[in-house]
C-alpha cells in the first residue's frame, strides 16, 4: 500500500458544449467544472458542498469515469487513470464505486435483490452461482439486512432499506473509493440516521475513501473529515470541518453556513446573511471572482481578477482576494 | 381565535388493493396570523391532510370518510365545487410539494399570476397584470416587467418556487398552506423564501400551515407543531416545548436522529453515532391494533400492542397519544 492518496484530482475541467440554431452549431460551453483539485486519503471523507448546479455531480461522474474530463488529471492510489485502455478501465471500475441519490429509480424493479446486489460480482468474474449467493448474503448482513431479502423485489423495501441495498452492491467488489452523491437527501431524518451510521461503520472497517456530495450542512459536518465548498465550477474553500464551521473565510461559505436552519427553536436566528439573487448561469459565469455579483465584501478588483485557491493558513485553502496568505479569520467589513 | 378548525378528519383511498386510511382522525386549530408546523415520516398523511382541506383529493378514489373542516364559520367539506373554487386561491391558497408540475408550462408567468387575481377580484385584465408584476417584485424577482412574459422553463428552480408563492399570495389569502415549500431548494434560496413568507405574514396577517420534514425549518418558522404518524396526530405542542420536552417516543426518536450543526460533532476525533428509529411505518391498508408506533417503539409494553392510546393533555397546550409518556420524559431528562 503506497502513501499516495486513494483519490486525487488535479486541475479538473469539464465543459459541456452548448449547441443552438438550426444547424446545431456549437455556440458556447457550460463550464460545469472549471479547475478543481483535491486529494482524499484512505479512510477519509471529503465532503463536497455548494449550491445547485455548481458542478458537484459532474466532479463525481468524472472521477467515476462516467464522463470524460475536458482536461486535468485523475489519480487512483498515485496511478494516473485519466486515460485508460479498455482493459485497465475494467480494473478501475472495480476500485471506485458509487452510491446514488435516488434509491427508487436506480434499481430495476423487475429484478430480485440477489441479482441486483450480486451483479458486480458476476460482471467482474469474482463469483457466480452458489458462491455469489453466499457473498451476497454476507453483504446483506453487513448492511444490516436479513439474507432472505435476496429473494424479494426492491419495491418491497423502504427508502432506507433500498439505500442499504445500494451500499451493499457498491461494497461487493471491495472498492477503495466510494463516490456518494446525495445518498441521504431523499430520506427522512430517522432513516437518514441509519444510512449515515452504516457508511461511517463501513469506512472505519475497510478504510474506504469517500467523496461525499450533499448540500445538507449538518449531514456534511457529521460524516466528513474535510470539506470542499464549490461555487460555479470552482472550489472556493477547502479545510478540515472544524475550521470550516468555526472560522469560515470565504464570503460564500459564510453565507452558506448562516443560511442553514438550525433545529433548535431557542436559537431562532435574529438575522441571517442572505446572499441575494440566483446563482449566475455557468454558461455565462461572471468575470473575475465568480461570486462577486452576490458578495457583500466585493472590491472593484474582484470583478476582473480571478482569485486563486491559496493556503492562507495550515491546511486552510481559500479563493478570495480579501483573504491573502496569513489573513486573519476575522469577519470582513462589507463594502458600501 | 381559530380561523381554520379541523376535527376528526379522515380521508380514505378506495383502491383495488383495499382501503388506504391515509388520514385517520386528525384534529387541529389554526389561529389567525399563526404558523403551524406539520411534521412526520414520509407517507404519514401530511399532503393528503392539506389536499383534503383544499378539497383537491382525486374524486375517483378518495373519500372524506368523516370529520369536518371549518373555515371562518363555513363547513368546507360540504361546499359545492363552485363554492370551493371561490375560496381556493383567494381565502386559502396552497404552495404544492412539486412546483414543476403545478405551473402550466405553456402559459407565461405573468398570465398565471394575473389569472388568479382577475378570477377572484373582478379587476380589469390590465390591473391584474399590474398586480402580477407587483407580486413578482414582492417575492424578490428582479426585472419583473421582463419576467412577466417568460415561461416557467426559462426560470431557475428557486425562481419558479417564488412564482408559485407569488400566485399563492396574489389575493392576500387568510390561510396559506405550504407543503414542503423549500425542500427542493438550496439553503441560500431556502433562506430567502422562508424570510419572504414570514415577512408577508407580518404584513398581511396570513396564517400559515408549514408542512415539512426539515426540523430546522420547523424550529425557525413555526409557533406550534403537529406531529403525525400513520395518518394520525400523535403529538402537538408549542415549538419550544416540543423540542425541549418531546413526549411521544416517535418525536423523541426524531429529535435524536437529527445530525446537529451546532453540536460538536467530533468528540475526540470520532464521529458519534446518530440515533436511529429502526423498522418501517405500518401499512395503512390494514386496520392498526393498539398504538401505530408500537412495533418500532423502545418504550412499548403489552398494552401498547392491543389498546390504542388516546390523545391526552399534558398542560401548556402539549398533547400526546402515548401510554408511556412518563417513561419517555424520564429518559429525556
Ligand atoms: N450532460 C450535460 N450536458 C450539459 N450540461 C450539463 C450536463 N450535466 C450537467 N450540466 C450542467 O453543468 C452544471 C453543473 O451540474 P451538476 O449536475 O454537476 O451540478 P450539481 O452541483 O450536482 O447540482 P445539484 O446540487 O442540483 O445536483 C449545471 O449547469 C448543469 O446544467
Ligand atoms: N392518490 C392516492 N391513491 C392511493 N393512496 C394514496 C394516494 N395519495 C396518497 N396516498 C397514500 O396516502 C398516504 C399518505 O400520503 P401523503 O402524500 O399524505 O404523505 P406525506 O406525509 O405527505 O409524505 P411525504 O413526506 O413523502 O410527502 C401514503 O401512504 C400514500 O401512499
Ligand atoms: S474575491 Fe471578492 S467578490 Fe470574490 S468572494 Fe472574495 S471578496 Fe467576494
Ligand atoms: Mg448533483
Ligand atoms: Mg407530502
Amino acid at each position: 500500500m503506497s502513501d499516495a492518496p486513494s483519490l486525487e484530482v488535479r486541475n479538473l475541467v469539464k465543459h459541456f458544449p452548448i449547441h443552438s440554431g438550426l444547424l446545431q452549431r456549437r455556440t458556447g460551453a457550460v463550464k460545469a467544472v472549471d479547475g478543481v483539485s483535491f486529494a482524499i486519503r484512505r479512510g477519509e471523507t471529503l465532503g463536497l458542498v455548494g449550491e445547485s448546479g455548481c458542478g458537484k455531480s459532474t466532479v463525481g461522474k468524472t472521477v467515476l469515469k462516467l464522463i470524460e474530463p475536458t482536461s486535468g488529471q485523475i489519480l487512483l492510489d498515485g496511478e494516473d487513470v485519466t486515460h485508460l485502455s479498455p482493459g485497465r478501465m475494467w480494473h478501475h471500475r472495480r476500485r471506485i464505486q458509487t452510491v446514488f441519490q435516488d434509491p427508487y429509480s436506480s434499481m430495476n424493479p423487475r429484478l430480485k435483490v440477489g441479482t441486483i446486489v450480486g451483479e458486480p460480482l458476476e460482471n467482474f468474474g469474482i463469483a457466480s452461482g452458489r458462491d455469489k449467493d453466499e457473498r451476497v448474503a454476507k453483504l446483506l448482513e453487513r448492511v444490516g439486512m436479513r439474507p432472505d431479502a435476496m429473494n424479494r423485489f426492491t419495491h418491497e423495501f423502504s427508502g432506507g432499506q433500498r439505500q442499504r441495498l445500494g451500499i451493499a452492491k457498491a461494497l461487493a467488489v471491495n472498492p477503495d473509493v466510494i463516490v456518494a452523491d446525495e445518498p441521504v437527501s431523499a430520506l427522512d431524518v430517522s432513516v437518514q440516521a441509519q444510512v449515515l451510521n452504516l457508511l461511517i461503520d463501513l469506512q472505519d472497517e475497510y478504510k474506504l475513501a469517500y467523496l461525499f456530495i450533499s448540500h445538507d450542512l449538518a449531514v456534511m459536518r457529521h460524516i466528513s473529515h474535510r470539506i470542499a465548498v464549490m461555487y460555479l465550477g470552482r472550489i472556493v474553500e477547502l479545510t478540515d470541518k472544524r475550521t470550516l464551521f468555526s472560522m469560515p473565510m470565504h464570503p460564500y461559505t459564510e453565507a452558506l453556513l448562516s443560511a442553514a436552519p438550525v433545529p433548535d427553536p431557542s436559537k431562532k436566528k435574529a438575522r441571517r446573511i442572505i446572499v441575494q439573487g440566483d446563482v449566475p448561469s455557468p454558461a455565462k459565469p461572471p468575470p473575475g471572482c465568480h461570486f462577486h455579483t452576490r458578495c457583500p465584501y466585493a472590491l472593484p478588483k474582484c470583478k476582473v481578477e480571478v482569485p486563486p485557491l491559496i493556503e492562507v493558513a495550515q491546511g486552510h485553502h481559500v479563493a478570495c482576494l480579501r483573504r491573502p496568505v496569513g489573513a486573519s479569520p476575522e469577519p470582513l467589513t462589507p463594502t458600501a | 381565535m381559530s380561523i381554520l378548525t379541523v376535527r376528526d378528519l379522515a380521508t380514505h383511498f378506495h383502491t383495488r388493493d383495499g382501503i388506504i386510511r391515509a388520514v385517520d382522525g386528525v384534529s387541529f386549530d389554526l389561529a389567525a396570523g399563526e404558523t403551524l408546523g406539520i411534521v412526520g415520516e414520509s407517507g404519514c398523511g401530511k399532503s393528503v391532510t392539506a389536499l383534503t382541506i383544499m378539497r383537491l383529493i382525486p374524486p375517483e378514489t378518495a373519500r372524506i370518510a368523516r370529520g369536518s373542516v371549518e373555515f371562518e364559520g363555513r363547513e368546507l367539506t360540504r361546499l359545492s365545487e363552485e363554492q370551493m373554487r371561490e375560496i381556493r386561491g383567494k381565502s386559502i391558497s396552497m404552495i404544492f410539494q412539486e412546483p414543476m408540475t403545478s405551473l402550466n408550462p405553456v402559459l407565461t408567468v405573468g398570465t398565471q399570476i394575473a389569472e388568479n387575481v382577475w378570477r377572484h377580484t373582478g379587476v380589469s385584465k390590465q390591473q391584474a397584470r399590474e398586480r402580477a408584476q407587483a407580486m413578482l417584485d414582492l417575492v424578490g424577482i428582479a426585472d419583473s416587467r421582463r419576467r412577466l412574459d417568460e415561461y416557467p422553463h426559462q426560470l431557475s428552480g428557486g425562481m419558479r418556487q417564488r412564482v408559485m408563492i407569488a400566485i399563492a399570495l396574489s389575493c392576500d389569502p387568510r390561510v396559506l398552506i405550504a407543503d414542503e415549500p423549500t425542500t427542493a431548494l438550496d439553503v441560500t434560496i431556502q433562506a430567502q423564501i422562508l424570510d419572504l413568507m414570514l415577512e408577508l405574514k407580518e404584513k398581511l396577517g396570513t396564517a400559515i400551515i408549514m408542512i415539512t420534514h426539515d426540523l430546522g425549518v420547523v424550529a425557525e418558522t413555526t409557533q406550534r407543531v403537529v406531529v403525525m404518524y400513520a395518518g394520525r396526530k400523535v403529538e402537538e405542542a408549542p415549538v419550544e416545548e416540543l423540542f425541549a420536552r418531546p413526549l411521544h417516543p416517535y418525536t423523541h426518536g426524531l429529535m435524536r436522529a437529527i445530525p446537529r450543526l451546532d453540536a460538536d460533532a467530533e468528540t475526540a476525533g470520532r464521529r458519534p453515532r446518530l440515533k436511529e428509529i429502526p423498522g418501517m411505518v405500518p401499512r395503512l391498508d390494514r386496520p392498526i391494533a393498539g398504538c401505530p408506533f408500537a412495533p418500532r417503539c423502545d418504550f412499548a409494553t403489552e398494552r401498547c400492542r392491543v389498546e390504542a392510546p388516546p390523545l391526552e393533555d399534558h398542560g401548556k397546550g402539549h398533547l400526546a397519544a402515548c401510554w408511556e409518556t412518563a417513561r419517555v420524559q424520564a429518559v429525556a431528562a
